[in-house]
């Protein structure tokens, strides 16, 4: 095995989601986009079937590395109406876990509580994510990134505008 | 007892000047109580509405429970393959007997009291049944009760709540070849794929209706989407944000519909590459393409393959066959908030490289968390918030191409997809405040 994976600790994958979440509080979407690996994929499962396969099941979200990044720059235009004038988000995260480590791969289950407020509305997405984190030069990496909402129904929130 | 209708509700509520070529919606019927109140029983409980797909009930047994016009219902196929629609309230005191969104069951159980029913829907168990007089059992009130009208068309299953209703087929008029050549575009079945996107809007459900086959709004609302796609794709096909370009047809009974061949700048599984997608996959494509063509000829081939097409199904369905096959359905909880469900439709031996591409596509542009939807959402509850200025700011214009929506082809961008709706809206409310329509 990797000696690197083998050193990260659960310390160190709680900073990076830290910091991952800072990003998205921030609005620094492209500097979040480049958390991800070239291969990496950004994917959210649909309400009633969160753990059916992208291929036989209506996602919320299903972004290879391409659309990941064209997601947050399309949400820093002032054409992205639903998010403009941007809303003020809160990632919190917690119940970090390191699950497996594989070859070359981290597997992290966390949850989350993101709040999200806009003129009059405040709605909140709880969930859970579970990530595929792998070492590089840099640091830590996301190569998957799998956010289940834990809602029956997108109601009233009626939207994932922003990214969770 | 009868909710009290005043005979002035809907006065002037529409200005239609053919002749002048105007078209205005009064904004109170955004907003008003009483018109809300109006729609549930002159549009909800007349019309036929789109509950299901016949491909979530495959097998034998196969149940869902849905809310369909707002009221909780039991779809099945029993175990001889009949298909039946049940409200889903105990006959007994109404406890919701069918807790599960989907499944198989032999008999549901209600679990207040232990009433029993047949997948036929008849009482077949109630406890300690002795203490009932034996007119009491003999009646039929004591079973299941089925939804007055329940039909399908190419697969679409809908319900219609009236006492007296027209037979489907009639009610989608012109709609109903446009439903065939959707199905078509497997050679066995179209089947819905799992799940459901169920979200919401906080805004008028009408203003969904207007939204969802408007050519007009595309260029300006969604232009983050189309430059993106520009940019992936380069030099693209891509005429339709001029004028003339597609059409606006009106398919009776308040249906109308919103077409166009290529010209977009996005791809179709069914079966339109770009460039984006590779080289690797154009074979299938193109295979997809062949087995539809040797099935339904070369001309219908085209028109299934290469169109766009945005269909409302009055009052409150849409079947948008663009980049992906989107059934959207919606009903309101007050004149302000309504709930949406959308599914995605796809041919059942699609190969899966063009599954996967299809939701790719349909997630890019579709659903709450793509690149457009929550846009259009932005837009229609903007719309909603600011009729609180109705009493200054009356009116909404729906007069684009009205001068010339009797000629062959109105284009995409006009408006007669929408006058065409808020007609028959209009009918349908004055015959029950038993206003003279105009």
């Amino acid at each position: 095995m990797n000696s690197d994976l083998l050193a990260i600790t659960r310390s160190d994958v709680e900073d990076f989601l830290f910091q991952e979440a800072a990003l998205l509080d921030a609005w620094k979407l492209e500097e979040w986009a480049a958390l991800f690996t070239e291969d990496g994929e950004y994917l959210m499962p649909g309400l009633t079937e969160p753990n059916a396969p992208p291929l036989n099941s209506l996602y919320l979200i299903y972004d290879d590395r391409h659309r990941l990044k064209e997601r947050a720059r399309r949400l820093l235009s002032r054409a992205a109406h639903a998010e403009f004038p941007h809303s003020q988000t809160v990632h919190l995260v917690s119940n970090v876990r390191i699950t497996d480590r594989t070859e070359n791969e981290l597997m992290v289950s966390c949850s989350f509580i993101v709040t999200r407020a806009k003129g009059a509305i405040n709605d909140t997405y709880p969930g859970h994510s579970t990530y595929r984190l792998v070492t590089t030069p840099e640091g830590l990496r996301i190569r998957s990134k799998r956010a289940v909402l834990a809602l029956s129904v997108l109601r009233p929130h009626g939207k994932v505008s922003i990214i969770v | 007892m009868k909710r009290h209708i005043s005979p002035f509700l809907l006065n002037d509520v529409i200005q239609d000047d053919r002749g002048r070529g105007v078209f205005r919606v009064n904004r109170r019927v955004f907003t008003d109580e009483d018109i809300f109140e109006l729609e549930r029983s002159a549009i909800f409980e007349t019309c036929w509405l789109y509950a299901a797909h016949v491909s979530e009930l495959a097998t034998n047994g196969a149940f869902i429970s849905r809310l369909v016009g707002g009221k909780p219902l039991i779809i099945n196929r029993d175990r001889n393959g009949k298909l039946h629609a049940f409200f889903n309230s105990c006959p007994h005191r109404g406890a919701t007997v069918c807790k599960e969104e989907s499944g198989r069951a032999r008999s549901f159980t209600c679990p207040y009291h232990g009433w029993v029913f047949s997948d036929e829907g008849k009482t077949i168990n109630i406890p300690i049944s002795a203490s009932y007089s034996p007119a009491c059992k003999e009646d039929s009130t004591l079973n299941l009760v089925p939804v007055p009208h329940f039909d399908i068309y190419a697969g679409f299953m809908f319900v219609n709540f009236a006492a007296e209703a027209d037979s489907l087929e009639s009610y989608l008029a012109g709609a109903a070849p446009y439903l065939k050549n959707i199905e078509a575009q497997d050679r066995e079945a179209m089947v819905i794929v799992g799940g459901v996107q169920t979200y919401s809007a906080r805004a008028n459900w009408k203003l969904l209706q207007e939204n969802s086959a408007d050519g007009y709004h595309a260029a300006t609302t969604h232009s983050t989407y189309f430059d993106y796609i520009r940019n992936r794709e380069g030099a693209v096909r891509d005429n339709f944000t001029q004028s003339g370009f597609g059409c606006v047809r009106n398919l009776g009974n308040g249906h109308a519909i919103s077409e166009s061949l290529d010209g977009t700048p996005w791809g179709r599984p069914l079966a339109r590459w770009i460039n984006s997608w590779g080289e690797a996959l154009k074979a299938d494509v193109n295979e997809a393409y062949q087995e539809i063509e040797s099935r339904v000829g070369p001309e219908r081939a085209k028109i299934i393959c290469h169109g766009d097409r945005n269909m409302l199904i009055f009052p409150n369905l849409v079947i948008n066959d663009i980049m992906g096959i989107v059934i959207r359905t919606y009903y309101p909880t007050s004149p302000s908030y309504f709930e949406v469900n959308s599914f995605s439709l796809a041919p059942k031996n699609e190969k899966d490289s063009l599954r996967e591409l299809r939701h790719r596509n349909f997630l890019e542009f579709l659903g709450p968390a793509g690149f457009a939807t929550p846009d259009d959402q932005e837009m229609l509850e903007s719309c909603q918030r600011s009729y609180a200025t109705q009493r200054w700011v009356q009116w909404n214009d729906l007069s684009r191409g009205m001068l010339v929506e009797d000629e062959p082809n109105p284009a995409k961008q006009d408006e007669l997809q929408m006058r065409t709706f808020w007609r028959r809206w209009h009918h349908l409310m004055t015959e029950a405040t038993g206003e003279a329509t105009a």
